[in-house]
């Protein structure tokens, strides 16, 4: 096990703790760096939604996660990042001018969310933004001259220096990985400046930060104009990837789906953005492959264990029908949140933390040393 | 004139059914600090109850809905005992994420069983209208009024002027000192749930007529209901209803007068201005924070 021995203040916000993060993290990228040339096309596209997903995951734990402060509307500015591209796209505007424009408009708006939300705490907070998420997805269905309403709008490739990058070559891959990247690496860098270290004291407790000092007001607002910005330059990539927008994609559904990201992976650490985006993105694959292969696999285990062909090939297509059946999805989705707010509440990444720790302490490594503490004695209306 | 008064009266039905289904999300909220983001949901199984109750097995509407409203109770029981005791004490947000992930649950569990058809149950109410000079009111609205009005009443009874209604208060402002008190918490908090998937269940079957039946129901009826229970300050029983009737005439209201598209915004827009003017809501207390 190794010790960390810390004698000044920069070595507790170091961005690398030790020269084992710069060797796994340095191995990581390069793998990601040759994934391309590796990997089947269909999997790389899958990547590359991971690569956003992520991204708004790391936006949103900067607002759920390090700040407190739930939002069920992160779909919205999504479609707002999308849909600034799409605009300024048909009038020739070049790739890194719509970007930022995209990424600014959204954080404009994020920050005029941020005010409303000022004043509104828990379950106030979630029902304004889904309230805004709901006004928002309304005005692009009837905001015709703009978005074309519920005919939705084509997004061409996205042209880099007068070079085409269309949405399944390399290259965009590369611009989404950069995109992620940059945005961890910012994110890092932000949450060890003063800045990062007011939005968790504003999560722990805001009186406390309040009367720290803390302008409480201001770093809300900074924290969901971040936050949304972010969002809205991993809009301009969705536009990209998905090459074609239309208001019914960016539903309350969307984002719950982010919610679940960072749920998934754990709303504590950054790694729980990008693992939270590979369990959700992934999951649908699975769940097709499980879907194909399934019904064999378990008629070949009942014909093991001595059952007649007759009997294996009727459990098989009884299997089949179940796998099929309408909805399925969304149950197994439903089990899956559930499972893991009861059994896993911090996320892949802790049972990741969990795992290390058993193996650095071996013998010695107690249950008790992650248990979350449960209150029952003040309501949250007292808090 | 006239008009307006049609209007008005069609918002104030569809306003009880939203007052309805808030009435829910105010009992749980009331008696646990939990926000069932799953009631919208157990208002459509409930409906899907009744129909398996009335429509297929050829019940009486009325044994029909009491087996239904029974049958709900349990389940919200062992709702309660399944997902929500275990993570109770934690912070709200994850009781949020488990009630979202029960409703996913329950809505594709409905569409497997149920198929994604409209269903439709036959009720006494479904036909027939009342009409007052030039003014006509159909009976499955009136029905609605009045089982809205009749439950609000009883809610509110039996939270204020019962011990059980005494002890769910109480442990919802600190468990641990009721629990101090004597009052068995897990069963008042599984008692609630049990009551609140009831209420449910009257709203589902009461709507039957008017919006059928179908698996996403609760989700669309839940995203409404949801600003109603906010409106009216999210721990009022009365509040309930009054915000569920202000959502519902509102956006009749902006259907009727407003250009198209208003109606479905409206009811956020008001919700919003609200909430930036007074952020506990219509009828909530103002507490004040303490370190």
């Amino acid at each position: 096990m190794r010790f960390l021995f810390k004698t000044a203040y920069e070595d507790d916000i170091k961005l690398f703790p030790h020269s084992g993060y710069v060797v796994s993290y340095g191995i990581l990228l390069a793998l990601l760096l040759i994934a391309p040339f590796v990997l089947s096309s269909y999997l790389m596209s899958q990547l590359v939604f991971v690569c956003i997903y992520a991204t708004v995951g790391v936006a949103l734990l900067i607002l759920t996660g390090f700040t407190g402060q739930a939002s069920l509307g992160h779909a919205a500015f999504l479609a707002i990042g999308a849909y600034t591209a799409a605009y300024l796209q048909k009038y020739n505007v070049p790739f890194p001018v719509y970007f930022l424009a995209a990424g600014a408009l959204s954080g404009l708006i994020g920050a005029m969310v941020g005010f409303p939300a000022l004043r509104l705490t828990g379950i106030y907070l979630v029902i304004a933004t889904i309230s805004f998420a709901l006004i928002v997805e309304e005005i692009l269905a009837r905001w015709e001259s703009v978005t074309h309403g519920n005919e939705g709008m084509r997004v061409k490739a996205l042209s880099l220096l007068g070079v085409p990058v269309p949405r399944d070559s390399p290259t965009f891959y590369f611009l989404c990985l950069a995109v992620l990247v940059l945005t961890i690496v910012g994110t890092l860098n932000l949450l060890r400046s003063p800045t990062g270290r007011a939005f968790v004291a504003i999560r722990d407790s805001e009186t406390a930060a309040r009367s720290m000092g803390v302008n409480v007001a201001l770093y809300k607002v900074k924290s969901f104009a971040i936050s949304a910005a972010i969002t809205g330059f991993a809009g301009v990539l969705f536009a990209h990837k998905l090459s074609f927008i239309s208001p019914e994609m960016f539903t309350l559904q969307l984002s719950i789906e982010f919610i679940i990201v960072i749920l998934i992976g754990g709303t504590f650490s950054l790694h729980g953005a990008v693992l939270g985006a590979i369990f959700i993105v992934m999951i649908d694959p699975f769940l097709t492959y499980l879907k194909d292969d399934m019904p064999g696999m378990i008629a070949g285990i009942a014909a093991t264990f001595g059952a007649g062909p007759a009997t294996a090939g009727n459990i098989q297509s009884k299997v089949a029908a179940f796998a099929s059946l309408n909805g399925l999805k969304g149950a197994i989705y439903g089990i899956i949140i559930v499972l893991f707010v009861l059994f896993e509440p911090l996320g892949l990444y802790g049972r990741w933390l969990k795992i290390k720790l058993f193996f650095q302490l071996f013998p010695l490594y107690k249950r008790a040393t992650f248990k979350r503490q449960k209150i029952y004695v003040k309501s949250e209306r007292n808090r | 004139m006239l008009d307006f008064v049609q209007q008005l009266v069609s918002g104030v039905a569809l306003g009880c059914v939203y007052g309805l289904i808030a009435l829910g999300f105010v009992l749980v909220y009331k008696a646990t600090e939990v926000v069932n983001f799953a009631q919208g949901d157990l208002m459509m199984l409930g409906g899907f109850f009744a129909f398996t109750f009335i429509g297929m097995m050829g019940l009486n509407y009325w044994i029909g809905f009491a087996g239904a409203v029974a049958a709900m109770a349990l389940f919200g029981m062992l709702a309660e005992r399944v997902v929500v005791r275990p993570i109770l004490g934690y912070p709200q947000f994850s009781i949020i994420m488990a009630t979202i992930g029960l409703g996913y649950f329950l809505r594709s569990i409905a569409g497997m069983i149920w198929g994604t058809d409209d269903l439709k149950i036959e009720t006494p109410f479904s036909q027939g209208v009342l009409r007052m000079g030039s003014l006509v009111l159909a009976y499955d609205k009136l029905s609605v009024i009045a089982a809205t009005m009749i439950l609000c009443t009883l809610l509110y009874l039996f939270f204020n002027k019962t011990t059980l209604g005494t002890a769910m208060r109480a442990s919802s402002e600190n468990m641990l000192a009721a629990y101090y008190m004597g009052i068995p918490v897990k069963r008042v908090v599984s008692i609630v749930w049990a009551i609140s998937a009831a209420v449910a269940t009257c709203a589902g079957v009461l709507l039957a007529p008017i919006t059928f039946i179908h698996s996403n129901v609760g989700l669309v009826l839940g995203l409404k209901a949801f600003p109603a229970a906010v409106l009216g300050g999210f721990g009022s029983i009365p509040g309930a209803v009054v915000g569920g009737v202000l959502i519902g005439v509102i956006e009749s209201m902006a259907g009727f007068y407003l250009p198209e598209g208003w109606k479905d915004v409206a009811p956020y827009l008001v919700l919003l201005a609200v909430l930036l003017l007074k952020p506990e809501g219509l009828f909530g207390h103002h507490v004040r924070k303490k370190v």
